[in-house]
């Protein structure tokens, strides 16, 4: 009782509350310099995908059926030129217990809390990955708190967050809600120490390798249904676990030539802390406010080494627009009988464009479905913008202006993927990383590293840290 | 409902941080608001509307904050009628089905 909460006090103790809180002792990884051991945190910390199969399985989680969409393939192909038009596939994780891909991540935490004695779990997330928590926490009989940031100053939240909330409370958990700001940390690290509860984090070891099955299955299903493995894989991107556990399973089977590519919304322009920006987006995920900051700099997470590094996976990124989204989740529902999303429409979109580049032959698979209903539907997503002065309207989706408008496109053949340049993205993470361990120089080991992480040559990052000042040991 | 009893679920409202102790990296607009927390529990004594009350929520822990409101309904649902979703599902059925012409 005699514990100084006030907020420096708690940031404070921030290292010795997540040692307890995930018992996963990162120092082991270090290696001194800038470099740390990723694999081995990954091989030793998480689970093997045999384990991982036998844990999720035992739970209902996984194998999630192949959709083709047949009817938005020849939508696709009547605007494509002649002999293009990518048959478009869906993996349905909708049908997870959660109702989302995040049941694959909750299942390891919630198995790894169970395994080693804690009580309870704690998660910080607005999102689908709440709800799975919830889910796995009510069949292993732990106790559960998910901290949601959820209203604006004025106490009005976004209806999908209010969703959430419900999926959450219904599941039997408590929800503790907060108002917009990035302190909402220093709440859930009081809620650790105060409970002794886990730290069920998107960005452990096994939360990700959680996500490793879906990349697996999604290979071996499509061996067995057309004897091939795809020609891309769309993966929608916000903090990076859904990039890297999708890339790494497929590499796990033997599936490392399949294109990754990332998709967001693209939200620029919008701060993400922002009090009055919070309710002008319809996206509360997926999109770039999260994408870009944890594709940079993935250790701003709660965890210090942060499982998901997308930038070591990702071979292409695209951004989608809002009313594209909204365009393409109707599509999904009239033309192909299928009431889904958000989330996985944002790839969805993206793949509906992408196709459209490829031979008809190919095959593009999006990895991702999820539960729709109140909040979460594009009637109460338009309807809450509408009330938020987000003006709606038919035109060019390139010309929408996140927190201003929604531009639905007047024709589907408006509707692109654009291209956001990766190497943009690569240099930005070399400066993040440069600039937060405040480097002069560095060694061959951490150059090695570097390499990794942004999936690009050794030269690259020569070049990047040329340019940035930074000698070479 | 102006009172919650003893054993009531009720919703509770906190600040957790004033307007001057919020973190340096937040923008202007956040930082000219407090941090606010919401959370539900069952009412350990009798409290009006906007009084203090200690609540014990469904993890077991207790928690004092202002007293919101009893039995705390949702609000969300699927909001207004969206008239422009019926143009997109027109105009993609028209495109894929409507005949030599919308090829």
């Amino acid at each position: 009782m005699s514990r100084d909460l006030s907020y420096s006090a708690v940031m404070g103790r921030k290292n010795e509350i997540m040692k307890k809180a995930i018992g996963i002792d990162y120092s082991v990884f270090e290696s001194g310099g800038i470099a740390f051991d990723y694999e081995r945190m990954m091989r030793e910390a998480g689970y093997t995908l045999d384990e991982i199969q036998t844990i999720q399985s035992d739970v209902s989680v996984g194998n999630t059926p192949i959709i083709e969409l047949k009817n938005l393939t020849a939508l696709a192909r009547k605007l494509a030129p002649k002999g293009k038009g990518a048959r478009i596939f869906i993996k349905d994780e909708a049908c997870n217990p959660s109702g989302s891909f995040k049941a694959r991540r909750a299942a390891n935490a919630v198995y790894h809390a169970k395994k080693h004695g804690y009580k309870g779990v704690v998660a910080a997330t607005s999102g689908n990955y709440g709800a799975a928590v919830a889910s796995q926490a009510a069949m292993h009989g732990l106790k559960c708190i998910i901290v949601q940031e959820c209203y604006d100053s004025r106490m009005i939240g976004q209806p999908e967050i209010l969703e959430k909330q419900r999926a959450c409370e219904a599941l039997g958990a408590e929800v503790v809600q907060l108002s917009v700001g990035p302190e909402l940390f220093y709440t859930f690290l009081c809620l650790l120490e105060d409970t002794g509860y886990f730290n069920a984090s998107l960005y452990t070891p096994f939360g990700i390798a959680g996500v490793e099955t879906l990349g697996y299955e999604l290979a071996m299903q499509f061996r067995e249904k057309l004897g091939k493995d795809p020609d891309k894989v769309v993966v929608t991107h916000a903090g990076g676990g859904n990039v890297t556990g999708t890339a790494r399973g497929l590499i796990k089977a033997g599936a490392e030539h399949v294109e990754v590519v990332g998709a967001s919304v693209d939200l620029s322009g919008l701060h993400m802390a922002s009090d009055k920006a919070f309710n002008k987006k319809s996206f509360t995920t997926g999109h770039t406010g999260f994408g870009l900051p944890f594709a940079t700099w993935p250790d701003r997470a709660d965890v210090p080494r942060n499982a998901a590094r997308p930038l070591r996976y990702l071979d292409r990124y695209v951004l989608v627009r809002q009313g594209e989204v909204f365009y393409i989740t109707e599509a999904l529902a009239v033309l192909e009988g299928l009431e889904r999303g958000p989330a996985g429409n944002t790839s969805l979109t993206a793949a509906f464009s992408l196709a459209q580049e490829m031979d008809e032959e190919q095959v593009i698979v999006v990895q991702e479905t999820e539960y729709t209903g109140a909040g979460k539907h594009p009637m109460p997503q338009l309807s809450f913008a509408k009330q938020n002065g987000i003006e709606v309207s038919f035109g060019n989706p390139a010309e929408e202006v996140p927190g201003q408008s929604i531009v639905f496109p007047s024709h589907p053949s408006m509707i692109k993927a654009r291209d956001f340049d990766l190497n943009k993205a690569k240099l930005s993470y070399i400066k993040n990383c440069v600039n937060n361990n405040k480097l002069t120089e560095i060694n061959k080991t951490d150059i090695e590293f570097l390499a990794k992480e942004t999936k690009a040559d050794e030269r690259f990052v020569y070049e990047a840290l040329k340019e940035l000042g930074v000698s070479i040991k | 409902m102006s009172v919650a009893k003893k054993g009531d679920w009720v919703q509770v409202h906190q600040i957790v941080l004033k307007p001057e102790d919020r973190a340096p990296q937040v923008p202007d607009d956040t930082k000219a608001v407090p941090l606010e927390l919401w959370v539900k529990g069952y009412a350990q004594h009798e409290a009006k509307i906007g009084g203090t009350v200690e609540i014990e929520t469904v993890t077991g822990r207790k928690v004092k904050g202002e007293l919101l409101e009893v039995n705390p309904k949702y609000v969300h649902s699927f909001g207004e009628f969206v008239p422009e979703l019926l143009k997109i599902d027109a105009q993609l059925k028209e495109i894929l089905y409507g005949g030599e012409n919308n090829e």
